[in-house]
């Protein structure tokens, strides 16, 4: 068996733990708890930037994983768990299908996203192109929780954990997108996060809850 | 071609299983009375309970029939064949080829059918759940098992389990994914397969949880013997599947009688190691509802998938 170099085996590391706490993510009930491990995603994707970024030697790459780290591991957390404690959001996420079917459903988006990345990464030349497949599965996985939640809060737990995903994939295929696009897409979830904060609590001042099937019953006055 | 030393070492690690068994069971109960805070049975509590049910008269119960009695024997059996085959001192078993990996899997079911059965052979109500309990259980817990099996067997090329484990301990030291998340689903699985606490309490009588004591209550004397001596067999095959497969160092080689010896203390100090790990489990975790144990053993499943997913996808290219 050949065996792969050390850093290789780091980053596979990261990224098979990224996808793990993918999964955890989505069977995860309790709102708190589900921050956490956005957290926890988001620092896996740190180190996993920064073991690149020291194999490569490509600047910008260090600054990404800064990024990433400043904004993944500390602020976005922090915004998400203030807006959990000032909305009072308590106890339980309601999935719309059961828990351990959507982890069924989510094993047969990780085998198409495999599938699908396996022949696109075989054209790629950097030295974790084999987490493509997995970057893939984070992020349907992400967008299966955006599908089967009710609340609003745990989508956009979603939308951000897709972020992650999509930046693990830069990374992986191309070492990273250029500083100019990542620095805007880094304002842009940040900003994104806030105008969303916002709508929050326009939704629960509207509804008296944070369950978006009240909003299909919109009607003008 | 078997050679002698293959096959004392067959014979050692038969005769070992069987007197070490018990012992293991009841180092797992004294770590758990530790950290419980209670005082601890003595370590060798097991071996008294053999030695007095093998004294006592065997009590059976009216509508028993022969299915009922012989069924502690085909337990047994299985288990020490499933010791047999397990390399837990040396790779090297002239018995090994009797049963890949799968098929141990299938000893084990044998082992599961029959206790259920006899379980619902008496008719008493009791029996009929445990041994419905039993079959839930395993119907969950089997698939994540064959899981597991199929990530190692993949990385070894084989499904011998004495192959796999002697190409685990001979590989290079590399950091693979797919085997931690292997590791934590048969940790997972194995807790289910041998009623320890997420699941089942080997230490209780309560009608409402029981599983595996619900299917021997009407047992008794000799039988009673067997099975727990069974039971003790099983945790030890699991342990030591476990330690072969994610901790494979130290197991000795073919004809190599000088690391035979020197792998009895390695195995005993893993054994111990793990034991008091499995007793940590146990008091961290509350036992869960019977109805919750299909999403406890269906994250094992989703894990042992994973672990087969990931390297078919990040170990095999590169």
């Amino acid at each position: 068996m050949t065996s792969m170099p050390l850093y290789a085996q780091l980053i596979n590391l990261c990224a098979a733990v990224i996808l793990l706490l993918a999964f955890a993510m989505l069977a995860q009930r309790r709102v708190v708890q589900l921050v956490d491990l956005f957290a926890l995603q988001g620092f896996m994707l740190f180190l996993a930037t920064l073991v690149m970024a020291f194999k490569t030697g490509q600047h910008h790459l260090f600054y990404s994983a800064g990024l990433t780290l400043v904004l993944k591991v500390i602020l976005l957390p922090w915004i998400l768990h203030r807006l959990v404690r000032q909305l009072h959001i308590k106890g339980e996420v309601e999935p719309l299908i059961n828990i351990p079917t959507t982890m069924l459903i989510g094993l047969v988006l990780v085998v198409i996203a495999f599938n699908v990345a396996m022949p696109i990464s075989q054209l790629s030349s950097t030295i974790a192109r084999g987490t493509l497949g997995i970057a893939l599965a984070v992020v349907m996985l992400a967008f299966l929780m955006m599908i089967t939640r009710r609340k609003a809060i745990t989508q956009v737990v979603g939308f951000l954990a897709m972020e992650n995903g999509l930046f693990l994939a830069a990374t992986s295929a191309t070492y990273g997108m250029p500083m100019v696009v990542e620095l805007g897409i880094a304002l842009d979830v940040l900003v994104g996060m806030i105008i969303l904060g916002v709508f929050f609590f326009q939704i629960r001042d509207q509804f008296d809850s944070l369950d978006i099937h009240h909003m299909e019953q919109l009607k003008e006055r | 071609m078997i050679s002698l030393t293959g096959f004392l070492g067959q014979i050692f690690a038969v005769a070992l299983a069987l007197a070490l068994a018990p012992l293991l069971t009841g180092w797992i109960n004294q770590c758990r009375a530790w950290l419980q805070n209670r005082s601890a049975p003595p370590l060798l509590q097991p071996y008294y309970m053999l030695h007095k049910l093998f004294h006592k008269d065997v009590v059976l119960a009216h509508g028993a029939s022969s299915l009922f009695r012989f069924a502690p024997f085909i337990v047994f059996g299985c288990m020490v064949l499933a010791c047999a085959i397990i390399p837990s001192l040396s790779s090297d078993l002239p018995f090994a080829p009797a049963a890949d990996a799968l098929a141990l899997v299938g000893v084990f079911g044998l082992a599961r059918i029959f206790i259920a059965l006899a379980a619902m052979d008496v008719g008493t109500s009791f029996g009929t759940l445990g041994g419905r309990r039993e079959m839930l259980i395993g119907f969950l817990a089997e698939p994540a098992l064959l899981m597991v099996i199929f990530t190692m067997a993949m990385i070894a090329q084989s499904t011998s389990v004495a192959t796999i484990v002697e190409t685990l301990a001979h590989r290079e030291l590399v950091i693979y994914p797919s085997i931690a998340f292997a590791g934590i689903a048969f940790t997972m699985v194995s807790f289910a397969e041998n009623a320890r606490v997420p699941v089942d309490n080997p230490a209780t009588h309560l009608e409402l949880t029981m599983i595996h004591e619900a299917m021997i209550l009407e047992y008794s004397g000799r039988h009673l013997a067997l099975i727990e001596w069974a039971a003790s067999l099983k945790l030890y095959a699991y342990s030591c599947l476990g330690l072969a497969l994610f901790f494979p160092w130290g197991i000795a080689e073919r004809d190599n009688f000088l690391a035979l010896v020197a792998a009895l203390p390695l195995l005993l100090v893993k054994l111990a190691i793990g034991g008091a790990l499995v007793a940590l489990l146990e008091t961290i975790n509350a036992k869960m509802r019977i109805f919750r144990a299909p999403e406890f053993l269906g994250t094992a499943f989703l894990l042992a998938v994973l672990g087969l997913l990931v390297h078919l996808l990040l170990e095999t290219q590169a």
